[in-house]
């Protein structure tokens, strides 16, 4: 415990001069979601000004990336959030799609957007009940983590890995989903709202939660605009923005649901905000599995983007050469640039993709949304109690793993 | 969606006089401004009843080391009320700083310094542009293209020192880049067919030169 601001001299009215009384908090901290390192400078146990130090889980992804080729690249988008992997790879296809102009097949767009949505149920899932650890509660947690256990076996079928899926490609999904599993999922889609009761009559209306976060760290909708915030974090503070509805990609303009909005902006808000969401993608599931075409493809049939079938290969000479150049050259991608968004549990994910025209990305800028989120942390905790810059950090759902890049 | 075109007379109407050049591809308007006045187009942008680019979404630079101005730096601006985006550049080098926005927009704070860490652009006016991804004591700007992917240092802990200590990289294996620009395929894209590494294997010299 250091004095890390020497020139933050507090007089006081009795004319003594004291130094703030810092603390440093994480970066191994069970609260700090991650490698988070705060230097808090207090008042007694009020927090004056907090000082988030990020950086502990940098592994330089835009550099590797600018290094790799086009489907190199994509297995990065996974360890970015490693809380929300496909809706961050959907990012990227995107942003790839738009700079060659590829369509994707209908059945593949159902399928991501399927696979979107269970992902953003398993990032609500792990934030709410990590959030209630971080007050108290442990219980919720252990019913979650069944949940998320659900989720990630339907990933594992789906792509073969619990969390790196490396699925979503520029063209559509790597693979068709394998028999059985629309039905398992949809099995699983009619038992989930129990589970959201359970949850919901744990948290949302004990008293020792509302305690810890009603009115707590809260922003208004001037300073959630200001600060950047996108997602449940925007919507927390009553502006009723979402890039599913505003700038809807693949068949989202085809779903039909709600998006719920805060009044109050506080740490509870944004609790409500993020468990409503779970409901309305559980109703957006249930959409794709009833309208999904059963059968058709599920990337594009252009074979200087999107692989060859195994079995084609066997037997084609030119889906061999095919094979060869896509997994030794890759594809090249017209010069260009783009911003391309989704909206990914945490908030507004964004690839900025600068093609020269090679088979590697000239510049892949990745605006993570938590990044802006943690910048908030020093006006959201001040004049909180130190206990509630947990609660703070807590209700950000921050993930390192997008902040540092 | 507000249409770009649209978009782009109302932005011309409102900073025209600071717009360098404007253009709109894949349905994304992007807007290159005279560097100083980049606070106020931001500005601009932001209260202009016709924009209402409400919030700054993102600030990164682009290395481009073969230009005069090396880094681009680009600002991605959304706007809820058009439902519309903008993307705003301006040209700098490694000396001369950008005067911040911070005073528009909070959320510029941690970007432009992940600009000044990543890239190496300063900013004119930040109140405290420290680096903010790498490590403390960290020297160089590892997004800038002539910044080894694999660095310079590598750290371990040394159990003689009891202590992490820094060592000059060593590769066992040098790392692998592969000449993949060929001069008989790819880059079939742009017409003309531009230059590329390798294209004096397909035409040998004495044919390329003239009597």
């Amino acid at each position: 415990m250091s004095n890390a601001f020497p020139e933050q001299i507090i007089e006081q009215e009795n004319g003594k001069k004291i130094l703030p009384f810092t603390i440093n908090f994480g970066p191994q901290h069970p609260a700090a979601h991650g490698v988070l390192r705060m230097i808090l400078e207090m008042d007694g146990e009020i927090v004056e000004r907090a000082d988030p130090h990020i950086g502990l889980l940098h592994r330089g992804t835009e550099k590797l990336i600018e290094y790799k080729t086009y489907t190199q690249a994509i297995p990065y988008f996974d360890r970015l959030d490693y809380v929300s992997p496909m809706c961050q790879e959907h990012a990227f296809a995107l942003a790839v799609e738009k700079l060659m102009g590829l369509t994707v097949p209908l059945r593949g767009q159902y399928i991501r957007v399927l696979f979107s949505e269970i992902t953003r149920i398993l990032n609500h899932i792990l934030n709410i009940t990590t959030f209630a650890i971080d007050l108290g509660a442990v219980t919720p947690s252990l019913w979650g983590f069944e949940e998320r256990e659900i989720l990630m076996e339907f990933y594992e079928r789906v792509s073969g890995a619990r969390m790196h899926a490396n699925y979503f490609r520029p063209g559509g999904v790597h693979q068709d989903m394998p028999k059985g599993l629309a039905e398992d999922i949809a099995i699983w889609a009619e038992k989930f709202p129990k589970f959201l009761k359970d949850v919901g009559e744990l948290l949302t209306e004990n008293r020792i939660f509302r305690q810890r976060t009603v009115d707590i760290g809260i922003v208004t909708k001037e300073q959630a605009l200001d600060w950047g915030f996108t997602g449940p974090m925007l919507r927390a503070s009553g502006v009723a923005w979402d890039l599913r509805k505003a700038q809807p990609y693949d068949v989202y303009d085809k779903m039909d649901f709600d998006i719920p909005v805060g009044k109050t902006g506080d740490c509870y808000a944004r609790y409500l905000v993020r468990f409503e969401e779970m409901r309305q993608s559980l109703r957006i599931i249930n959409q794709c599995l009833a309208e999904m075409p059963k059968t058709g493809a599920v990337m594009t049939d252009d074979h200087k983007v999107a692989p060859p079938k195994r079995g084609e290969m066997k037997m084609s000479m030119e889906a061999l050469i095919h094979h060869f150049k896509l997994y030794t050259e890759g594809y090249h991608v017209p010069a260009g640039e783009t911003y391309t968004a989704v909206e990914a549990p945490k908030g507004e994910f964004a690839v900025y993709l600068v093609s020269d025209g090679t088979n590697k990305p000239y510049r892949c800028k990745i605006r993570a949304p938590g990044f802006p989120h943690l910048q908030g942390s020093d006006f959201m905790c001040k004049g909180h109690m130190l206990a509630d810059a947990v609660a703070i950090i807590g209700s950000m759902d921050v993930v390192f793993g997008e902040i540092d890049r | 969606m507000l249409p770009v075109e649209q978009l782009q007379t109302a932005i011309l109407a409102a900073v025209g006089d600071a717009i360098v050049q404007s253009h709109a591809d894949l349905d994304e308007l992007t807007i290159l401004v005279n560097r100083p006045r980049i606070a106020d187009v931001l500005r601009a942008l932001r209260d202009d009843e016709a924009i209402m680019m409400s919030q700054l979404v993102d600030i990164c630079a682009v290395d481009y080391p073969e230009r005069p101005e090396r880094f681009e730096v680009v600002y991605h601006l959304l706007s809820l009320k058009h439902n519309a985006r903008i993307r705003v550049k301006i040209l700098t080098d490694e000396a001369t700083p950008v005067p911040t926005v911070i005073n528009v927009f909070s959320t510029a704070g941690w970007f432009e310094r992940e600009a000044w860490d990543l890239m190496g652009v300063t900013f004119d006016g930040h109140p405290d542009l420290r680096r903010i991804l790498t490590d403390y004591g960290f020297e160089g700007h590892p997004l800038r293209k002539d910044f080894p992917l694999s660095g310079y240092v590598e750290v371990r802990y040394s159990d003689e020192e009891k202590r992490v200590i820094y060592e000059p990289v060593k590769l066992p294996q040098d790392f692998r880049s592969f000449d993949f620009l060929s001069p008989w395929e790819g880059m079939t894209f742009e017409r003309p067919m531009p230059v590329l590494p390798g294209d004096e294997k397909a035409t040998p010299a004495e044919t390329t030169v003239k009597p």
